[in-house]
């Protein structure tokens, strides 16, 4: 099973370490992990992506809650949560199929940032899946290069991560 | 808080240290630690020079579990950080609060691969509660304030602080913080209400309860109310390892240990309960034994301060997490405005004493000098004691065969299993109870590990007796190899090493050797009565084995008769 888990810890050197010191040590694999500051620049949050057995989950969030630097740990709701995630992929691309790349693009409403002369760079957002998909597609052409930032992931509505009283 | 005053990082440490009502601490000097250490120099702290930063640890951790205060000690960068480790580790697993301070190099060195750096904060993340590194004098203060406050509150255990040499020198207006204010860190203090009802009812419901006790009742300071919890209910008390003096080995409610080297009452009562009222432990795998057999008739109430031990290893139908002294107070409570009365386990509590009866702790005493009979007779003459304990046959002969009636006389290592923690863990129990006879219940190969800090306790005055189970083995090694390989004593005899009496008086110690049954009482009492530090070399009966026992991976109720 697929969590998405939003971590909210002090904006301090060595938080990183500690967290996924701890995916490590019980044997969790973590799929994608994103970091940035939030509107209070003392505190940052981090998306961490794991798929694994209910147990061990509740096990490495409870070790997570220990951790004096981490402030709040939360488990989001697959249906309540907006997930996105950028990639950008540099294509092959030749005369030929210049416009067929270009197709693709128009359809996952991603975008061409960088055109060389023998290669494009496209820049998608979306959701994980969304982000395969388009993958997939690209690859018939010959991906040169991929980097992808890991999904950050939000409530929908009103329901907020914040730190507590 | 007073007014502000100007001082070097090097006071202003020796200053927080004195906020926090630091006495006593065990430490060793190095280059990175000179400003420290100048400072230690005419401080009103009683500062014991050790002989292996090792040693420090664990005497801090002996400290703190004698007298329920912060144990702290002081290292080096580099070697003399890393030395540390295996103590703080140790004090990690047993849940026992000390603040570690090391040495780092200056700042602008760090990262370098400078002499004598070694990333002990990166080295230490594991196995400490929190730590921190030092970056700026002004930091100082807070940081000191912090670790000893994450030390001592929730579940306690090891905190590493980690000071640069330029920070020591840099200056500072000192002013210690009167309070902390961590928003990552608040311990839950009482239970929640309606889960201590539930567990009451579900006390009040049970037929056949066992109460299985960690050390957790100890940290808590909750045997006062623990006590009255058992006889309230009247239901068997087990005490793992940890526990041992959280409830009177000498109570009639008083089953013993649990598990692997339990006594097979306290396994048969466990796996027959229909309640298992767990508090302050953690179901290690030397207790549970194969764990899908584990009380398989219970359902199992969970009593913890640390809400990540809660279904860590076993699943638990009632947790409640907090402060067990608070919550067995408020479980009283409820039980006795349940109106619980007694006569619903007399039954159950018959047949706990028929075990008692049938399955007793036994040895075959005969003209040799036996381990078990070494232990009792230091409970014979010595009942009020603190007995700290080697690991391996040692430890579990001290815990088998000595009755403690009070919390904080039983000290091992229990978690990590240190040999070597005894010796070092004694003295730190010494310095912190100078009233007590401190014996280290100790195995020959054990107090090889830390032997060298009989420099240490003579040099300072420290009167532990080092009693040594010599079988001239590698003993529960060999106990195994025994049992479970054919007798192929594959490199655990260690027979002739030294002569235990020599090395004690090398080093200026009085050194004693037993070898008949007869002899033990006397030599015991001319070593307590000679107030030095003294080590006797009780040359036992060399293949004897522990028992009962619970081969690895069976279930706890299949327990072995070993004893000749
Ligand atoms: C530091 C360390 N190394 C190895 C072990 C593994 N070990 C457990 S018990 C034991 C033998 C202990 O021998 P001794 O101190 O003579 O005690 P005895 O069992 O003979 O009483 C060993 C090697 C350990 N627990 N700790
Ligand atoms: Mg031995």
């Amino acid at each position: 099973m697929k969590h998405t888990l939003a971590i909210l810890v002090e904006n301090k050197s060595g938080v990183l370490t500690r967290v996924a010191g701890l995916f490590s040590r019980r044997g969790f694999n973590i799929e994608s992990l994103a970091v940035g500051v939030t509107d209070n620049p003392e505190i940052s949050r981090m998306t961490i992506v794991v798929s694994g057995d209910d147990h061990v989950l509740e096990q490495v969030i409870k070790q997570l809650n220990k951790l004096i630097d981490v402030i709040r740990v939360s488990d989001l709701e697959p249906g309540e949560t907006i997930e996105r995630e950028l990639a950008l992929f540099k294509v092959k691309v030749d005369k030929g199929n210049r416009s067929e790349v270009m197709q693709i693009v128009d359809v996952f409403r991603a975008q061409i940032v960088d055109v060389g002369v023998k290669s494009l760079i496209v820049g998608v957002t979306g959701t994980n899946d969304k982000i395969d998909a388009i993958e997939k597609l690209l690859r018939g052409f010959g991906i040169v290069e991929v980097v992808r930032t890991g999904t950050v992931a939000m409530n929908r509505g009103a329901k907020t991560v914040k730190p507590g009283k | 808080m007073g007014k502000k005053t100007r001082m070097t990082g090097a006071r202003a440490l020796i200053e927080s240290l004195y906020a926090e009502k630091v006495d006593v601490m065990f430490g060793y000097p190095g280059g990175v630690l000179l400003p420290i250490y100048d400072e230690l120099y005419d401080a009103d702290i009683d500062h014991i020079l050790v002989r292996h930063e090792q040693a420090a640890a664990h005497a801090a951790d002996g400290y703190a579990r004698a007298t329920g205060k912060v144990g702290v000690c002081l290292a080096t960068s580099g070697p003399g950080a890393t030395n540390l480790v295996t103590g703080i580790a140790n004090a990690y697993m047993d849940s026992v609060p000390m603040v570690a301070i090391t040495g780092q190099v200056p700042r602008p060195l760090i990262g370098n691969d400078a002499f004598q750096e070694a990333n002990i904060t990166g080295i230490t993340l594991p196995i400490t509660k929190h730590n921190y590194l030092v970056t700026d004098v002004n930091d100082l203060p807070w940081i000191i304030k912090e670790a000893f406050h994450i030390a001592s509150t929730g579940r306690q255990g090891p905190v590493l602080v980690d000071i640069p040499k330029d920070v020591t020198t840099d200056e500072i207006d000192f002013e210690y913080p009167e309070k902390v204010d961590l928003r990552g860190y608040k311990p839950v203090k009482t239970g929640h209400k309606m889960q201590i009802k539930r567990g009451a009812e579900a006390i009040i419901k049970a037929r056949r309860p066992v109460i299985y006790i960690g050390g957790g009742i100890i940290s808590s300071n909750a045997s006062k109310e623990l006590l009255e919890l058992a006889e309230t209910i009247n239901a068997p008390v087990t005490t793992t390892l940890m526990a041992k003096g959280a409830f009177p080995d000498t109570h009639p409610l008083c089953v013993g240990m649990p598990g692997m080297h339990g006594t097979k009452y306290a396994n048969f009562a466990i796996q027959e309960s229909d309640l298992l009222i767990a508090i302050g432990v953690r179901f290690d795998d030397r207790v549970t034994g194969k764990v899908d057999s584990f009380a398989p008739n219970a359902r199992i109430i969970h009593i913890d301060i640390d809400p990540a031990e809660i279904s860590k290893n076993v699943r638990v139908d009632i947790p409640i997490v907090g402060n067990a002294r608070s919550i067995l107070k408020m479980l009283v409570e409820f039980i006795s405005e349940l109106n619980k009365s007694k006569s619903t386990t007399t039954q159950w509590m018959k047949k706990v004493e028929k075990w008692k009866q049938l399955y007793p702790l036994k040895y075959l005493m005969d003209k040799s000098l036996k381990p078990q009979y070494i232990v009792e007779q230091i409970n014979e003459l010595y009942p009020d004691s603190i007995i700290v304990t080697e690991v391996g046959q040692n430890q579990m002969w001290a815990a088998q065969y000595f009755k403690y009636t009070q919390p904080r006389t039983f000290i091992s290592s229990g978690g990590l299993g240190t040999m070597g923690f005894g010796f070092p863990a004694a003295m730190g129990a010494k310095k912190g109870r100078p009233d007590k006879v401190v014996f280290d219940i100790a195995g020959d190969g054990s107090f090889q590990m830390n032997s060298q800090e009989l420099a240490t306790v003579v040099k300072n005055d420290i009167p532990v007796i080092v009693a040594i189970l010599n079988n001239g083995f590698l003993g529960m090694v060999r106990q195994w190899q025994d049992l479970f390989f054919d007798k192929r004593y594959s490199f655990t005899s260690i027979d002739d090493s030294v002569d235990f009496v020599k090395l004690a008086e090398a080093y200026g110690a009085f050194g004693l050797r037993v070898t008949k049954p007869e002899e033990v009482g006397p030599a015991l009492k001319e070593a307590v009565d000679s107030l030095r530090p003294t080590v006797i070399d009780f040359v036992v009966e060399r293949e004897e084995n522990v028992s009962p026992m619970v081969p690895a991976g069976a279930a706890i109720n299949e327990i072995l008769d070993l004893e000749a």
